[in-house]
C-alpha cells in the first residue's frame, strides 16, 4: 500500500481538530497558545502534501509554508510579551482572570 | 508493508500522540515537552516527504525558537510542577464532540474528493531552487512578499520589547 494524499490530509485534519480541542478546553493563555501551534502546524502540512503530489511543478507550497513559519514565530513572540504583561497586573495567566475589557 | 509505509506510521503515532498529550496532559511543563515531540514528529514527516529545507526551517523555528520561547514563559509565570486544574466536565465533552463530528465531516470529504495531479515535470524543493525563486525579482518570484515579512519581523521585535518592558514609576 502507497502513501497516498489522503494519509497525509488526514494526519493533518486529526492535527488541527487536536488543536481545536485544545483550545477550546484550556483557560491557560500559555496552553492555548500550544494549541494554536499545532492548528498552523497542520496547515503547513497541507501545503507542502499539496505541493507534493499535485503540484509538483511549482513551488509555491514550500513559500507559503516558510512565510506561515516565520510569522508564527513573530506571533508567538507578540503572544507571550502580552502574557508575560497580563501577568504582572492580574498575577495569573488563566482567560478568565483577564476580564478588565469584558462588557 | 513496507519499510516507508512502517516509518509513516510511526511518523503518524508521534505527531498525533504528542499532539493529544500536550492538549490533554494536567502538567503545563509535561505539555510544552509533548508538543515538542508532535513538531519533532512534523519535522520528520517533512524529511520523509522529501522536503529537506522545510523540515531545517520546522526544526530550527519550532523547536529551537518556539519551544524554548514557551518554555521559558512557563517558567516566568508559574510555579512549575503544579497541577492545572480540569477543564469543567460540560465543555470538555462539548468540545471533543465539536471536533470529533467535525473531523468525521472533513474526512468524508477528502475522501470523497478526487484529487488530479498536474502532468507537468517536476521540480526539484532543493535550496537551490527555493532560494532563487524567493529573491527573483521576476513574474514569479516572492521578493516583495519576502521583504514585507522582514519589515513584519522587525515591527513584532520592537513591539514585543515595548510590550513587555518594564516601566519605572519616578520616586516622587
Amino acid at each position: 500500500m502507497n502513501i497516498g494524499l489522503t494519509h497525509i490530509l488526514t494526519i493533518s485534519t486529526a492535527l488541527f481538530f487536536i488543536g481545536i480541542y485544545g483550545f477550546l478546553t484550556r483557560r491557560n493563555m500559555i496552553t492555548m497558545l500550544m494549541a494554536v501551534e499545532l492548528l498552523l502546524n497542520s496547515v503547513n502540512i497541507n501545503f507542502i502534501a499539496f505541493n507534493k503530489f499535485l503540484y509538483h511543478d511549482k513551488l509555491d507550497g514550500v513559500f507559503f509554508t516558510v512565510f506561515i513559519i516565520t510569522i508564527a514565530a513573530a506571533e508567538a513572540a507578540v503572544a507571550i510579551a502580552i502574557i508575560i504583561n497580563l501577568y504582572r497586573h492580574y498575577k495569573s495567566i488563566d482567560v478568565e482572570d483577564a476580564d478588565t475589557m469584558k462588557f | 508493508m513496507s519499510a516507508s509505509t512502517i516509518i509513516f506510521y510511526i511518523l503518524a503515532a508521534v505527531i498525533l500522540g504528542g499532539a493529544l498529550l500536550a492538549v490533554t496532559s494536567r502538567k503545563i511543563f509535561r505539555s510544552a515537552i509533548y508538543l515538542l515531540f508532535s513538531l519533532i514528529g512534523i519535522a520528520g514527516l517533512y524529511f520523509y516527504l522529501s522536503y529537506e529545507f522545510i523540515a531545517a526551517v520546522q526544526i530550527v523555528v519550532y523547536v529551537g525558537g518556539i519551544v524554548v520561547l514557551i518554555i521559558f514563559s512557563i517558567f516566568l509565570t508559574h510555579e512549575s510542577g503544579g497541577d492545572m486544574k480540569a477543564p469543567a466536565i460540560g465543555r470538555a465533552i462539548f468540545s471533543a464532540l465539536a471536533a470529533v463530528f467535525s473531523f468525521a465531516l472533513t474526512m468524508i470529504i477528502i475522501r470523497k474528493q478526487e484529487f488530479f495531479p498536474t502532468t507537468n515535470a517536476a521540480v526539484e524543493p532543493s535550496v537551490h531552487n527555493i532560494g532563487t525563486q524567493m529573491l527573483s525579482t521576476t513574474a514569479h518570484g516572492f521578493i516583495l512578499p519576502f521583504e514585507v515579512v522582514s519589515i513584519l519581523l522587525l515591527t513584532a521585535m520592537i513591539g514585543c520589547i515595548v510590550i513587555a518592558i518594564k516601566t519605572f514609576k519616578p520616586k516622587v
